[in-house]
């Protein structure tokens, strides 16, 4: 690979679209006869609905239909098989019946010929319910009974239950992170329209080929005759992984009426109806010896889902593998309440989980009195004990070493609230991150055309991470093209099949397959090229060369790959290539770093801000500095989020939603992002993983950031918070 | 959000007289309070009388060197206005750390004084609410309860902190709020304009019916007095106040000859501590003193099941706001 593309700082080749508003997103489409949907959403949390009246909202401006679980058309499950590509966290289907397992989830649909009109109408639909007490948190569920043990998540090995009795050192406590809400900028959205029995709809989504497969299952058609497009999304963070009630709504509403539709979902509700981070209860005990080499390492953890879906956080997924340990017990419950379904979070189980563990190493350093990163040194392996198989590429130990020496951890004065800067006391603190590296299986096509540019097209998505900009690279790379002269397509379930936009593993999965293709595609072009008659007629194909799009023979003659593609009277050369997944039987494939935090506590306001961050990231070949960078100083920010502000809060009583709004949801602010933040990326490639040695990047920034910050508190403050988020009456003394 | 009759007044006449004709009528500004509650059908008007162009969009000082602002002044134009950075620092602070710099630039001076409570339960339809709906109940109480609730001038039937910076500011500095209705013109003292919850809620300020405000006229600025305000939350930006302070103090050498205390976040209607204000005249400022102040602005203190924290918290808000000035 070259080096003034692949690694370079390229900005987004899709960020003047955006900026300019060019960008359409899946509610920016306009089909003619387009019909608005708006949703009726329960503002009870358990019971049935008695009786729905739509007879005021029909009689209002506009209103074309009006959809309960009176008249929604009768629609299957789906199967939610990973394999087949159709999952689902949630799969009943909306208006099913009229049992209601959660506030704020639809129960009617008004459509109506403008939004407006459609939203005024919902306003007078009335629905009658019969309430039932709710379960309203994981803390009242866990009361009422055992959890559910769920089996697949879970691991052993050795006997962690006696080693953690006999350890002389050992730490046993719970640890509690609320329900959090993703909120993307762009809500939840679809826009749907049926041509002849073919449904194509836009849709805020990570993953076009699995809402095309689940739409398709849902309706009990052939895949083949649904399109699902995202070229462009607001973010998901994992919320639109799979598809929501919304776009089984609007596709079914299209097909009954005839007519386009879109429908939003509003912000209220996407606090309820389109997925969170569940709440977790999880118990770590660590044992360990004089020296700090854990003895025993046991995480049962528990979170919250719903009653309409079984979503498992696997809060142990990292602890299992992440220290030298012999002797481990994982394991993983869920209890039910009355919330909508959990799924996927940015880092889902690693985020809670580390936050969990790498708290309970701090607790351990302590306890031992030894320095918290030489606690995290002294149980560094290069093996994944869960799998008893070596890690393909690790570099924790730079991390450790490069991180703390960019941070000035030797200047850390252990004891507590020792570091002072004026009214306030600094605290440090530091956490090891970590995030599995996943590759699917993935198509792709590149196309040299004769006008002079070059396509590529693949069914993942950009989901605002850089994938179109980092696509191109590859492909430039191999073309020996500018960046200009390269379309990228992606978010089209036509397009060749290609992975979710989640996991870390689109760059992983889809980089591979589109650099073969391009490989395919540029010798079909030598091939021309060398053809009776062609200009380097009998030539050794090997001998030429790509570059700023021209075929040059071993350096010496050249001619432009349009002349070729000309002569050959043929639109393109071309070429598609399938890459298939990560197996994993010869190792263990993760990516690793640490997060080093300072944070500033003024007791005299209690005022509590992060103001420095350190982190080194090993997660193979870098393809591009900017995009990549920008993926861990964006999982900081969100990890400071997770740290100290993020939290959907409930009425305890009725289980409403109390702060659904991005008001009272706090998230960091720009101000409250430090302005000392310096992300190390330490860019070994791994080519144990695929050929081009990358392996992701989107989430491992924010696994650990949370305990770091916690870690950070109770150096400055003396206080160990193990509930997030850390508030501020956690600190203020009594 | 339901359809409503718009009507542009190009004076305060046009205006008062059009908001005059129905009942349900409302005033809009800026519209961030407005149209926001509207949507959420919190409030439902009628008709709309759109008061941006009835002019009150200047900034004047008085002959006697009282500071009159339009009510169109945008919270923006008010907080860089060279007068208000230099003599009225602490109403530029409470400004900019109102909201964000979008709802400022649309938000006015009337439509801040008139804003409404940011509670939850206000803002959902299906909750009881006695501020919404009279009679109805509070759910706040014994409900989730922490961050915009009050502990000061709380009621049985009301628990909801004044979200307003600005008018914590204003209540400070001290003042009028300048009226016009169909009887005509009238002044209101600032410190009466809000009114407290008791058992009615849902009446939060002394306007008569359709009476609109043209101005608030500031006090002068205290002589040789420095101000600030200080606002405490758990962000950085974008968020109400747990707690604030604004604070005016004079000093001759090291003994206070002047106090002014409000509070924000902590109070049902914007907080003036008289009682507070008057334990430091003629006192040393010391920190034990300024704490002795902040335990007497407290003492009546009543917090929610979830705010315990912001008595200790307002108190902070206080000492630290007194030392800044006296520094
Ligand atoms: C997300 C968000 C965050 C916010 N954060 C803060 C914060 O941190 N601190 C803070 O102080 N504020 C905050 N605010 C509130 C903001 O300051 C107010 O919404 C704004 O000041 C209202 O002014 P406006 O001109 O937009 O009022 P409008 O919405 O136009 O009107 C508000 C009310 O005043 C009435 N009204 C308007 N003009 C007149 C008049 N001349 N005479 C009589 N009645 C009138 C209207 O009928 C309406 O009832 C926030 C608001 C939002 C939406
Ligand atoms: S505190 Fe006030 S605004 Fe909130 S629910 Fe109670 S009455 Fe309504």
């Amino acid at each position: 690979m070259s080096n003034d593309i692949i690694g370079a700082a390229k900005p987004r080749i899709d960020g003047p679209d955006k900026l300019s508003g060019r960008a359409r997103y899946a509610a920016d489409h306009y089909p003619a006869n387009l019909t608005y949907a708006y949703g009726v959403f329960s503002n009870i949390a358990a019971g049935k609905i008695t009786d729905i009246d739509v007879s005021k909202a029909k009689q209002q401006p506009g209103v074309i239909e009006i959809f309960h679980h009176g008249n929604f058309p009768k629609l299957h499950r789906s199967p939610s098989n990973f394999a087949q590509q159709n999952k689902v966290d949630e799969p009943r289907l909306p208006f099913e019946d009229n049992n209601v397992y959660y506030g704020g989830q639809f129960v009617a649909m008004v459509v109506a010929d403008t939004f407006e009109n459609a939203r005024n109408a919902a306003y007078f639909v009335d629905v009658s319910y019969q309430e039932s007490e709710p379960v309203t948190s994981l803390t009242q569920a866990l009361k009422k009974g055992a959890p559910k043990q769920a089996k697949s998540s879970r691991h052993v090995r050795g006997d962690a239950d006696s080693a953690f009795s006999s350890a002389p050192h050992q730490v046993d406590a719970i640890y509690t992170t609320p329900v959090e809400t993703h909120n993307p900028m762009e809500m939840h959205a679809t826009t749907a329209y049926w041509n002849d029995g073919d449904l194509t709809f836009y849709e805020a989504s990570q993953g076009v080929v699995f809402a095309k497969n689940t739409i398709a299952a849902v309706f009990g058609i052939n895949p083949a005759r649904v399109d699902a497009r995202a070229p462009y999304i607001g973010s998901g963070f994992g919320s639109k992984l799979w598809i929501w009630p919304n776009a089984v709504a609007a596709t079914a509403a299209s097909r009954e009426l005839g007519r386009p539709v879109q429908l939003v979902v509003p912000r209220a509700q996407m606090f309820t109806t389109t997925g969170h981070r569940p709440a977790t209860h999880q118990n770590i005990k660590l044992g360990a010896d004089a020296n700090g080499k854990l003895q025993a390492i046991v995480h049962d953890s528990v979170n919250s889902t719903s009653f309409v879906g079984h979503y498992v956080e696997t809060c142990g997924s990292v602890t299992k593998s992440l220290y030298d340990c012999d002797n481990v017990r994982v394991t993983h419950a869920t209890a039910q309440v009355n919330q909508g379904t959990p799924t996927s979070m940015r880092a889902p189980g690693a985020a809670p989980g580390l936050f969990a563990l790498e708290s309970a190493i701090d607790e351990l350093a302590e306890k031992i009195g030894m320095d918290p990163l030489a606690l995290r040194k002294a149980n560094y392996t290069e093996t994944d004990g869960s799998k008893g198989l070596p890690f393909s590429s690790i570099h924790l130990m730079e991390c450790y070493e490069r991180g703390a020496k960019a941070f000035g951890w030797d200047k850390r004065n252990p004891e507590v609230g020792s570091m002072k800067n004026g009214n306030e006391i600094l605290g440090w603190g530091v956490a090891a991150c970590n995030w599995e590296a996943l590759k699917r299986d993935c198509n792709a096509r590149v196309a040299l055309r004769a006008d002079g540019r070059a396509f590529v097209s693949c069914a993942t998505q950009d989901i605002g991470t850089g994938t179109y900009t980092i696509v191109a690279q590859t492909a430039a790379d191999v073309l020996g093209l500018p960046l200009d002269k390269i379309e990228v397509e992606l978010g089209d379930s036509a397009y060749p099949s290609g992975p979710l936009s989640g996991g870390s593993w689109a760059s992983a999965s889809a980089l591979p397959a589109i650099h073969a293709a391009a490989k395919k595609a540029a010798d079909q072009l030598k091939g021309y090229a060398v053809e009776e008659g062609a200009v380097f007629a009998d030539a050794d194909p090997e001998k030429i060369t790509l570059a700023d799009g021209k075929l040059s023979m071993d350096g010496g003659d050249s001619v432009a790959f349009v002349d070729v593609l000309q002569q050959r009277k043929v639109a393109e050369a071309f070429g598609e290539a399938y890459t298939s997944g990560a197996t994993g039987d010869e190792y263990s494939f993760r990516s690793f770093g640490a997060h080093f935090v300072e944070i500033a506590w003024d007791p005299g306001i209690s005022r509590l801000r992060v103001n420095r961050v350190v982190s080194a990231i090993d997660c193979g070949q870098i393809i591009n500095s900017k995009t990549a960078s920008n993926q861990v100083e964006g999982a900081i920010a969100m990890g400071i989020g997770m740290a100290l502000f993020e939290q959907t809060e409930y009425d305890h009583r009725s289980g409403m939603p109390v702060n659904n709004n991005y008001a009272e949801y706090l998230v960091p602010t720009h101000a409250d992002y430090p302005e000392d933040v310096n992300v190390l990326l330490l860019d070994y490639p791994d080519y144990k993983f695929n050929d081009l040695g990358l392996r992701g990047i989107g989430e491992i920034g924010i696994t650990g950031m949370a305990a770091a910050v916690a870690n950070a508190v109770y150096h400055a403050t003396g206080k160990r918070v193990r509930d997030l988020p850390i508030r501020i009456e956690d600190l203020m003394s009594a | 959000m339901r359809d409503f009759s718009y009507m542009q007044a190009d004076s305060v006449g046009a205006a008062v007289a059009s908001h005059a004709k129905g009942n349900d009528s409302a005033y809009i500004s800026g519209g961030t309070t407005l149209l926001d509650l509207a949507k959420l059908e919190v409030m439902r008007p009628g008709h709309v009388v759109d008061v941006r162009k009835t002019g009150y969009d200047q900034v004047e000082q008085l002959d006697d060197g009282r500071l009159r602002i339009g009510t169109n002044v945008t919270n923006t134009d008010l907080a860089y206005h060279p007068i208000v950075k230099e003599q009225y620092t602490v109403l530029s602070d409470a400004l900019l750390s109102g909201a964000s710099t979008s709802i400022r630039n649309k938000a006015t001076t009337g439509g801040n004084v008139m804003q409404r409570a940011r509670c939850a339960y206000f803002r959902d339809t299906s909750a009881p609410c006695n501020k919404r709906e009279p009679g109805s109940g509070c759910s706040a109480i014994g409900g989730h309860a922490r961050s915009v609730f009050a502990v000061l001038g709380t009621s049985e039937h009301c628990v909801v902190a004044h979200p307003s910076d600005m008018c914590v500011a204003m209540a400070a500095i001290g003042g009028v709020v300048n009226v016009e209705g169909p009887n005509g013109k009238r002044d209101i003292d600032f410190l009466d304009f809000h009114l407290l919850p008791g058992d009615t809620p849902h009446l939060e300020h002394a306007l008569e019916a359709d009476e609109m405000i043209t101005h608030v006229t500031l006090n002068a600025p205290v002589k040789g007095a420095k101000s600030h305000y200080l606002k405490l939350r758990d962000r950085a930006s974008y968020q109400f106040a747990l707690a604030s302070s604004a604070i005016i103090v004079a000093t001759d050498g090291d003994t206070v000859r002047d106090a002014r205390i409000a509070m924000g976040g902590v109070g049902t209607k914007p907080w003036r501590a008289a009682a507070a204000e008057k334990s430091l005249i003629g006192k040393a400022a010391t920190e034990d003193n300024f704490a002795k102040a902040a335990d007497i602005a407290f003492a009546d203190a009543r917090p929610t099941d979830d705010n315990a924290f912001k008595i200790p918290l307002g108190k902070q808000a206080i000492v630290r706001g007194l030392q800044t000035v006296t520094a």
